[in-house]
């Protein structure tokens, strides 16, 4: 019997959860303001569990443009993370990584395109070698691939994943920044084994 | 005033002329729209999974191409739809990822399409016009008075089908 229904939380189920979200985006801000050589405030990440009509409002609406970078993970856990920024902070990153002006509302080039994958490859993999090291279980992630389009799009990828689970969608939203505001959210989806391997291995 | 309902993910709704519905931003998720072209009463459901059977915990019908698109055509026919005159348009079903965590042969948005199309030719309802596949998302419109399909997709403009 899985420990875990994601229709019905355990409070302390949600916590830890919760939890292992902060210490990854914890995590991944610190990679983030290495690889950008600069200083990276991040806000205390909010973690939410949404339902599926509310997830697109939760990303300032469905046809939001945000930059989707996905990934598969195998080893001990399965599922998949994702990684969402919207437009303006992904154009934001791009230009400070590489030292280019912001190219405004041109669509992106496939070399910004390949920062962007490259971006996002840092910061999952932050945070996955964080929940990795919490945990004790090995976590490997696959080559990113990334998707620009609208936010109700995007997410229907993790939401359908979730949605073979429940009717909700665990979600962290995180708020970088430096003299920029950055917006990003993380996007876990371990199948329901993998839930429960994650706890068991916290002592749950 | 006619207006414009909104259908959320995993959701289904009715809709009767003048008034327009709409989805926003579908992904590897369907759109169907449902209509009888003389009462002009039809709906839209945006289903995200193929099969309600293949899960458990399906209690909300309206996440699946099977118990999903039944259920819009059960909920036209009690408000004003003749069963036997209903026609369809369907969108969406892209893949919007080059890979999936699934290693099953077809991505989830052809299932979901294939599941669709199979569920309407069980029901007898005609696919007028369909819009699916491909890797980008797709907003929608549907138009119970004309049948009109919009479609918007972000950098492509707006078709109709």
């Amino acid at each position: 019997m899985a420990k875990i229904d994601l229709n019905n939380l355990d409070t302390m189920y949600f916590d830890v959860l919760r939890e292992i979200g902060n210490i990854g985006a914890g995590n991944a801000t610190t990679a983030l303001a290495q690889l950008l050589n600069t200083k990276i405030d991040m806000k205390v990440p909010k973690a939410e569990l949404l339902d599926f009509s509310q997830v697109g409002q939760a990303m300032g609406g469905e046809e939001q443009i945000m930059a989707g970078i996905y990934l598969v993970v195998e080893g001990d856990i399965h599922g998949s993370i994702m990684f969402l920024l919207e437009e303006k902070s992904a154009r934001t990153l791009i230009s400070m990584l590489m030292g280019t002006p912001d190219g405004g509302t041109e669509s992106f080039t496939e070399m910004e395109i390949s920062a962007l994958k490259e971006i996002g490859n840092i910061i999952t993999g932050s945070y996955l070698n964080s929940l990795s090291m919490l945990t004790n279980l090995k976590i490997i992630p696959s080559i990113p691939d990334i998707s620009i389009d609208m936010a109700g799009a995007i997410m229907s990828v993790p939401a359908i994943e979730f949605g073979e689970l429940g009717d909700k969608i665990l979600l962290i939203e995180t708020e970088f920044s430096d003299d920029i505001k950055l917006n990003g959210y993380f996007i876990l989806v371990p199948d329901l084994e993998s839930y429960d391997k994650i706890l068991t291995s916290l002592g749950m | 005033m006619s207006e414009m309902i909104k259908v959320g993910m995993a959701d289904l709704k009715l809709c009767k002329a003048p008034n327009a519905i709409t989805t926003l931003g579908l992904g590897s998720c369907v759109g169907i729209a449902i209509r009888d072209p003389q009462t002009k009463v039809g709906g839209l459901a945006h289903i995200m999974l193929p099969d309600s059977k293949s899960i458990s915990g399906n209690h909300n019908t309206a996440k699946f191409a099977d118990t999903g698109v039944r259920e819009l055509v059960n909920l036209i026919v009690k408000n004003g739809g003749n069963r036997t005159r209903l026609e369809s348009k369907i969108a969406g079903g892209a893949k919007m990822f080059a890979f999936s965590s699934k290693s099953d042969l077809m991505s989830v948005g052809d299932r979901n399409v294939e599941a669709v199309k199979k569920v309407l030719a069980e029901l007898r309802i005609p696919i007028r016009a369909q819009d699916t596949g491909d890797s980008y998302g797709r907003t929608v419109e549907y138009y119970p008075e004309s049948g009109d399909y919009i479609i918007k997709s972000v950098g492509k403009g707006q078709k109709k089908i």
